[in-house]
């Protein structure tokens, strides 16, 4: 049993230092070095040729496209781009490469000493950018003969290089101190501002739940006033939600640790989903195993100002812009749209906006009802089973009068479970609010003449005790009433 | 005295997956001690004025545009492989050296 530190007191008495290193897929139409195409989920072994299989004589040609994107996402994070540029080999023997290296990049990557800024309760943190260079993709492994499907214990794995050379970009920060107990949050904060960097760029879908952006996540721990600690890097975090969970249990494990004196290992942790918790993979390489050496197969880069130039002003709005902007246009306050930000709610709600809601509407729907469900199953805002037109069409029924808030309410469980759209859920289930007048001044009259004493308050002016009143009424509709038709009928016919 | 210890062409051929008999090393030492001795040899040239090379050829932006070009049939793909199943390339177990 793994011994841990309550988080409060970890931080209270070490210091964090971040690290994080990101990996993105690219969306371009073929392979980095060959002309395979690149779709999701194609039958095995049906997207590669003698470049990706590594078949003898075959020669790899680098992708244009691919080196666009990589120095867009440069440019997007304030790198100065390479003036000369070359990929390397990196050397190791595992079947999920058919070439036995990876064709990446060593000493001489593409971009290099960028930042993003991100904001955490109101603080500015600047996560420098070491590095972003260009690498490719490996082959899926199959393991075949454990319990469990993991690599442990299997007899044999089977390989699928569908994947293995696709486009893959690396983005490593440098070293993040002074983040203190924000650690984790700031470490989320980082990789949904450079997922939505990339997004708007263009060149990836950065779908974490397909794996087109993943995660490494590196932290040690040191006393106040010493030297760094040695870090672990975390591997296999794939949702927003588990960077920051990684980070907290690799404070909360370390510091229990370094409280019983001993010392943290230099290691490669897997991260679980299920539990949250981290557990030790292969002991790490040393970067020297890998023999890196320059690719001798493909010609070496020297992206020309000009080029680098006519892509800096193909940028799109960055997305803290265009956060600004719908700031004003949805009329938020810092803190709330903070919080929008916070529950990955932007794209969310300008698409709800955009079917048509109502931007208040939007944002109460999505940050409240949904978001409570979201926390209840521990998923992402996003995974929830409910579109954005959904949310509008649901805020257009209870702008209609057809539904009130609770009504909605059962509406969502509906839509949630799979029942259909809001409307046909409403159908379905018959959640629809009582307009018919002729009824609920037939449930008024019956709740007053249960609650004599409390009609003759309201009608000696005391309004606010019609309260109990609509409840009654509420009631006896099973809900489906609307409260403000029924308190105008209950004060018309008290005054 | 040697440049290149016994152990670390041991280790150059763990990471290369060599089985290498004790006798062997002995002798790959000595060899790789005689070409990393030569190899020396270009160290007493004055390289001051000259770019460092990593290609014969000097082209630069070599890039091909994004079409997508026809793949091997599965069967053609598969056919290079030692051992199939389930439309996939079988390989032995991967972890047993650190099991």
């Amino acid at each position: 049993m793994t011994k841990l530190n309550s988080y409060e007191q970890a931080v209270a008495d070490y210091e964090p230092v971040l690290g994080l290193e990101t990996h993105i897929e690219l969306d371009t139409n073929t392979k980095m070095f060959c002309g395979c195409p690149t779709a999701f989920g194609a039958e095995p072994n049906t997207q590669v040729c003698p470049v990706c299989l590594a078949l003898p004589g075959a020669l790899p040609v680098a992708n244009k496209a691919a080196i666009e994107a990589t120095i867009k996402i440069g440019l997007a994070l304030n790198c100065r781009i390479a003036e000369w540029t070359r990929f390397a080999r990196k050397n190791y023997f595992y079947p999920d490469m058919p070439k036995n290296f990876q064709t990446s990049q060593y000493e001489e990557p593409l971009c290099e000493e960028g930042y993003v800024d991100v904001v955490v309760e109101g603080e500015t943190y600047r996560v420098e950018i070491e590095r972003v260079h260009l690498e490719e993709d490996t082959g899926k492994t199959l393991h075949v003969g454990g319990a469990t499907g993991r690599i442990h214990g299997a007899t044999e794995s089977l390989v699928d290089y569908n994947r293995a050379g696709i486009p893959l970009v690396e983005i490593v920060t440098k070293p993040v101190p002074g983040t203190g107990a924000l650690a984790p949050e700031v470490a989320r904060a980082y990789t949904a501002e450079l997922r939505d960097i990339v997004r708007s760029l263009g060149v990836s879908d950065v779908r974490m739940e397909q794996g087109s952006l993943r995660c490494d996540v590196n932290l040690s721990l040191n006393l106040p006033g010493e030297a760094w600690g040695t870090r672990t890097e975390t591997k296999n975090v794939n949702s927003l939600r588990s960077v920051e969970r990684a980070v907290r249990y690799e404070v909360r494990r370390q510091s229990a640790l370094l409280d019983a004196g001993e010392r943290i290992f230099q290691e490669t942790r897997h991260f679980h989903e299920a539990t949250g918790e981290t557990s030790p993979g292969r002991s790490k390489e040393e970067a020297t195993d890998y023999r890196y050496f320059p690719e001798p197969d493909l010609a070496v880069m020297e992206p020309s100002r000009e080029w680098v130039e006519e892509l800096r002003t193909s940028l799109p709005e960055p997305p803290r812009k265009r956060r600004e902007r719908l700031q004003e246009a949805w009329s938020l306050a810092d803190k709330e749209m903070q919080s929008v930000v916070n529950a990955d709610a932007v794209d969310l709600i300008e698409t709800t906006v955009a079917a048509g809601a109502a931007p208040a509407a939007a944002v109460k729907w999505w940050l409240g009802e949904l978001s409570r469900r979201a926390n209840e199953t521990g998923d992402e805002l996003g995974a929830l089973a409910i579109t954005p037109a959904q949310v509008a069409e649901l805020q257009g029924m209870v702008d209609d009068g057809r539904l009130n808030d609770k009504l909605a309410r059962q509406v969502i469980d509906g839509v949630l479970a799979g029942e259909g759209s809001p409307a046909e859920v409403a159908a379905k289930r018959g959640l629809e609010v009582v307009s018919d007048t002729g009824a609920l001044e037939t449930a008024v009259d019956e709740a007053i003449a249960a609650n004599p004493a409390v009609a003759e308050k309201i009608r000696g002016g005391t309004h606010a005790a019609a309260g109990v009143l609509i409840g009654a009424v509420m009631k006896a509709t099973k809900g489906q009433a609307d409260a403000g038709t029924v308190r105008k009928i209950i004060l018309d016919k008290l005054s | 005295m040697s440049t290149i210890s016994r152990e670390e062409v041991a280790h150059l051929a763990r990471l290369a997956r060599l089985e290498v008999t004790d006798d062997e090393l002995d002798a790959f030492a000595g060899q790789l001690d005689v070409i990393l001795e030569s190899m020396k040899a270009l160290a007493e040239v004055d390289t001051d004025d000259v770019q460092p090379t990593s290609h014969a050829v000097p082209l630069v932006n070599v890039f091909r545009e994004d079409l997508p070009q026809p793949s091997l049939s599965r069967e053609a793909a598969l056919a290079g492989g030692p051992d199939t199943a389930e439309d996939r390339f079988r390989v032995p177990r991967i972890l047993d050296e650190e099991a």
